[in-house]
């Protein structure tokens, strides 16, 4: 060899330590922002929080009441619940636009299947689960096996099973002291534990249980690895070794289980089963999500964050009404917010500022 | 002797382009078997297609003798087959650690990892860090760190690590060293020294001519989606070799094929 080929001679004595390097020079905005980097969830929990000093400011013990902050969660369940589910969708860099039609179709099964064919309540429920499990097999089987867009199955499943809800339930509501009468099981969520004047009902508790699971299960299980290899980059996560398909199937039959959750949930709220309650809970499942800081391309952000986001949603609503505003300052808030959220989504996302 | 990995006959199509014309592969046991060709000879198919990245329209693979059906990379991982592909195939959002874990992930022991299915991140951390430290990534600083915050070198490097940790009966790799440093480039080819003095035989793709004659055994010459001809590199000389895969010189009869 050449003495030109012997630059690997260099090599010897080479440095064999790990690399460190002290952090001096790292200025406020840059460690704030290697902090976001790190917790995305942190972003929605700063809103939220100025949201309620605001708000505190402003109204005084008219807001900061123990029954004013617990009305906030009972707000907010149905939507944190289905934004449950649209969370690990998302996540998976897919969109799930059926979710509230999943909702009021489980609902509706569980309510006809118990006053029309007089099954015992607890079977009902049973048969909505699975009514909302189907749903999501559907979904994620047409998605990860036939490779349609999701975007596109979960339109096209929205208006099926809406039709399909308002076909089977001849558009009849079954009214709400018939069910406090005979299957008190579907009102289950809407029962109230009362601490001091603090209200919270068992669909607010579910929802606290469900995300503080679903948080578990996304950091800590091989599973919730891969939901977030599949939605980095799909390709990336089969050729090392994650199933896909299946990831994605179950996935989309965990949304549609929590959706028909969600189904129940809604009876214990409003009392009664009606084909047609729910209808926004599309819209203000994604509102939460991105708000919440959960990237639409998938693979960033965590559930507590879509938490955060219902709650900032809910804080704005009540706030906003104990003021006296017109409800269209809320909606005009929450669009800027989702704006905000994005824009504060793809700063965090560089590594470096 | 058997060759532990045999194609005959492999065809792939992508549409009307041939990319592998009835190509024939051996790797024997106990090798380093490089391939070489020029760019679009068809050398990643032919790897994807026995590593179960793409399934043949024509042809057999054969492990151990035996004939297998790769359905998938997974079904090649559970054979023992391990991959390096020149993407690298790593989630830039996850950690290091999930990356090299990714698909065979520990659990804890005991009820956590049963009942609760919780990953045992210590135990990952520390054979990740261990197995970074075999191939002298010193540079990596934070074994938790997202992949996306490593360089494209450390990034290959993760990825071989990964690779030599897992495999087990054939290591392919592809362009291993096309984005590392000098000091990491060495280890690398350390790394391969290393694993085949534990019997276990690698594919190597690449470029790089002085690597490849430096550790390969035997070096496949590919062309125009099939194998041109095997050469021995102390029997040739690397302007040979490129003269071969270019077809600027006719190849020798194939001795060494067989």
């Amino acid at each position: 060899m050449s003495t030109d080929q012997n630059f690997e001679t260099g090599l010897q004595g080479s440095s064999n330590k790990v690399a460190e390097f002290d952090n001096h020079d790292a200025s406020f905005l840059k460690r704030f922002q290697h902090a976001l980097h790190v917790t995305p969830s942190l972003v929605p929990l700063i809103v939220l929080l100025i949201s309620l000093i605001i708000f505190g400011v402003l109204l005084g013990s008219k807001f900061f009441s123990p029954f004013a902050l617990t009305l906030i969660l009972q707000q907010v369940a149905i939507v944190g619940i289905v934004g449950a589910a649209q969370s690990v969708v998302i996540l998976t860099a897919g969109i799930d636009l059926s979710v509230g039609a999943i909702m009021v179709l489980s609902s509706v099964v569980m309510g006809q299947f118990t006053f029309r064919y007089g099954l015992p309540p607890e079977l009902a429920v049973a048969c909505g689960l699975a009514c909302g499990a189907i749903c999501g097999f559907i979904n994620g089987w047409l998605i990860a096996v036939m490779k349609l867009p999701p975007f596109i199955v979960t339109l096209g499943m929205w208006q099926i099973i809406l039709a399909t809800n308002f076909l089977y339930s001849a558009n009849e509501t079954i009214r709400s002291q018939d069910i406090a009468n005979q299957a008190p099981l579907l009102q289950l969520f809407g029962e109230k534990i009362k601490v001091g004047g603090a209200v919270f009902t068992y669909g607010v508790i579910f929802l606290v249980l469900l995300v503080l699971m679903l948080a578990y299960v996304l950091r800590h299980t091989a599973w919730g690895r891969h939901v977030y290899a599949v939605g980095d980059d799909p390709e990336a996560a089969e050729l090392s070794g994650v199933n896909v398909k299946r990831i994605l199937i179950s996935v989309y039959m965990l949304a549609g289980v929590i959706c028909a959750f969600a189904g129940w949930a809604l009876i214990g709220r409003i009392g009664s089963v009606s084909p047609t309650s729910g209808q926004l809970a599309n819209i203000e499942s994604i509102t939460a999500v991105v708000i919440g800081g959960i990237s639409l391309f998938g693979g960033r952000g965590s559930i507590m964050g879509m938490f955060f986001g219902a709650l900032i949603v809910g804080v704005f609503t009540l706030g906003l009404r104990l003021l006296g505003a017109d409800a269209q300052w809320t909606f005009l808030l929450i669009g800027a917010l989702i704006i905000g959220a994005v824009a504060v989504d793809q700063w965090i996302r560089k590594v470096s500022v | 002797m058997e060759p532990i990995l045999k194609g005959r006959g492999l065809v792939k199509r992508y549409g009307r382009v041939t990319a592998l014309d009835h190509c024939d592969f051996d790797l024997y046991p106990g090798e380093i078997l490089a391939v070489i060709g020029d760019n679009g000879a068809g050398k990643s198919s032919l790897i994807k297609a026995v590593s179960g990245a793409v399934i043949p329209d024509e042809g057999d693979v054969y492990l151990d003798g035996k004939k297998v059906n790769f359905h998938s990379p997974i079904d090649a991982r559970n054979e023992g087959i391990e991959t390096v592909y020149q993407t690298l195939a790593m989630s830039p959002a996850l950690s290091i650690a999930d990356n090299m874990f990714m698909g065979r992930e520990l659990r804890k022991p005991g009820f956590r990892g049963k009942f609760l299915r919780q990953l045992d991140r210590p135990k990952m951390e520390k054979i990740a860090r261990d197995k970074l430290s075999e191939l002298g990534l010193m540079t990596i600083q934070n074994i938790n760190q997202a992949v996306e915050t490593l360089s494209g070198g450390q990034r290959q490097g993760v990825a071989v690590a990964r690779a030599a940790a897992f495999g087990s009966k054939v290591i392919i790799l592809d362009e291993p060293t096309a984005a590392l440093g000098v000091k990491e480039s060495r280890r690398v080819l350390e790394l391969i020294q290393d694993v085949k003095s534990r019997g276990i035989p690698i594919i190597l793709i690449s470029h790089n001519m002085p690597h490849v004659f430096e550790v390969a055994d035997r070096i496949h010459i590919h062309r125009l989606g099939k194998r041109l001809c095997v050469i021995k590199p102390d029997e040739y000389t690397m302007s040979d070799a490129v003269a071969f895969m270019t077809g600027a010189k006719e190849p020798p009869t194939e001795k060494n094929a067989a």
